[in-house]
């Protein structure tokens, strides 16, 4: 039998725990965001340091799954002497991969600043690092506003993952009760749905920024 | 920190093993994704909305929810409809679903691609629906979707190491397990990313060569 009350009995707990997914998640999506920022930086600057930087950073980001990234940050930073909770590895781990999509995303909104922008802001005399975030980033930001909300949900999934590393979060509170009840199916399916909603929510929310704040590429 | 490699190479074996299952599992995964794909945007394009709404659906939830949710759905909820799959099924099953989903909205994209005014032409010459999707859209939109098509199949096989979590034997539960019966968590976790690294760099630049020759029949589309 479809159980209803475990569902109802369990929901407040899951929706407590999925407050930890969206914390890890927005933050990891924050943190990369400037991780993303500086690469992609790096990678469309005038030095071959900083665009080799920036192609192999993406490269190995992009190149190797999330879930053994994890796993090194889980099992290898307490090797080289780094002790630090794994729900702040798992975060900074989730961070630098999605820096990486970031970056690569971010690289077209920057290609899509027309030059005579930053000429301009050059003359008036503003800094580089403040041509940088005032005028590239936000820009940026503004092209590649449906990209950046795709990614947003991706790492609201993504996150999922590091249930496997011992984070408690929704995916790994749904496992803890799904063991303790021999109900899998109930509980997995409300997990889902919680995420699909958190999902929903931040495409929606995305879909109103891009409304009000999306710049079409200038020709 | 010490580093012996010969951890690895004394389980050479095993190894080897999980990498076959990998491969296996995407291609077969891949391969059903993409027969579920086109069928999905097949029957949301040309048929009724009584079918095309769960389907809409479908596609919405598996874009929607984590992959590792949907795996414990599938191999754990199973049994409760008298499902009782094995990690390997179960894993290939949900990777084939969830790549279905995402290769539908590739096929419907690409249907959509394909210019009006050639369907009703061929319409017009008495052309079969089906016929026209075989012999008019497909050859054409193939073309224009590959690339994306082609950066799917790499994602899926990044996304083959999830399946580790439900016990599946493929190279990162081999890797991993090996790694925790010895202890020596740097050298085979390292190893495990750069054999993934250097997978995932060959595959995508299989995929650009492809796109390249395919791109010669890409069609100047009348604007």
């Amino acid at each position: 039998m479809f159980d209803v009350n475990l569902i109802i009995k369990s929901l407040p707990m899951l929706l407590q725990a999925s407050v930890w997914t969206v914390i890890y998640s927005l933050s990891s999506v924050a943190i990369g965001f400037c991780i993303g920022t500086l690469v992609c930086a790096a990678g469309l600057s005038s030095s071959r340091l900083g665009r080799g930087f920036s192609a192999f950073y993406v490269s190995f980001f992009r190149g190797v799954p999330l879930l053994v990234q994890l796993l090194i940050s889980y099992y290898c930073l307490p090797l080289i002497g780094v002790n630090v909770p794994s729900s702040v590895a798992a975060v900074g781990t989730l961070a630098l991969c999605t820096g990486a999509y970031l970056a690569e995303i971010l690289r077209g909104g920057f290609l899509g600043i027309p030059p005579g922008l930053i000429e301009a802001a050059r003359m008036v005399g503003l800094s580089r690092a403040k041509i940088l975030t005032r005028i590239e980033v936000p820009l940026a930001v503004r092209l590649t506003l449906p990209s950046l909300v795709n990614e947003t949900t991706m790492m609201v999934k993504a996150s999922s993952l590091i249930s496997v590393v011992g984070v408690l979060e929704l995916t790994r509170l749904a496992q803890n009760i799904a063991t303790s009840t021999f109900q899998p199916l109930e509980i997995y399916l409300t997990a889902g749905a919680i995420y699909f909603v958190i999902n929903g929510a931040i495409t929606l929310v995305g879909g109103f920024a891009e409304s009000r704040f999306r710049l079409e590429k200038a020709r | 920190m010490t580093f012996n490699p010969a951890i690895l190479t004394d389980n050479w074996r095993e190894i080897l093993d999980g990498m076959a299952l990998t491969i296996l599992i995407w291609a077969a995964g891949t391969a059903i994704g993409l027969v579920i794909g086109l069928a999905v945007a097949v029957l949301q394009l040309f048929t009724n909305r009584w079918l095309a709404a769960p389907l809409t659906l479908y596609v919405a939830v598996m874009r929607g929810t984590p992959f590792l949710i949907q795996l414990f759905v599938i191999y754990y909820g199973g049994p409760f409809f008298g499902l009782d799959l094995t990690p390997l099924t179960a894993g290939i099953a949900g990777l084939a679903l969830y790549g279905g989903a995402y290769f539908s909205e590739i096929f419907r994209a690409g249907f959509l691609s394909v210019p009006p005014g050639q369907i009703e032409a061929a319409r017009m010459m008495g052309i079969g629906r089906l016929d026209i999707v075989r012999h008019v859209q497909l050859p054409q939109m193939l073309v224009i979707i590959l690339p994306a098509l082609a950066n799917m199949t790499v994602l899926l096989s990044k996304e083959t190491a999830v399946l580790s979590v439900i016990t599946v034997n493929e190279l990162t539960s081999v890797v991993q397990s090996i790694g925790s019966t010895t202890f020596a968590f740097a050298e085979t976790l390292l190893f495990l990313a750069l054999v993934y690294w250097a997978f995932l760099e060959i595959v995508t630049a299989a995929a650009r060569r492809l796109e390249k020759r395919v791109g010669r029949f890409m069609l100047r589309t009348p604007s």
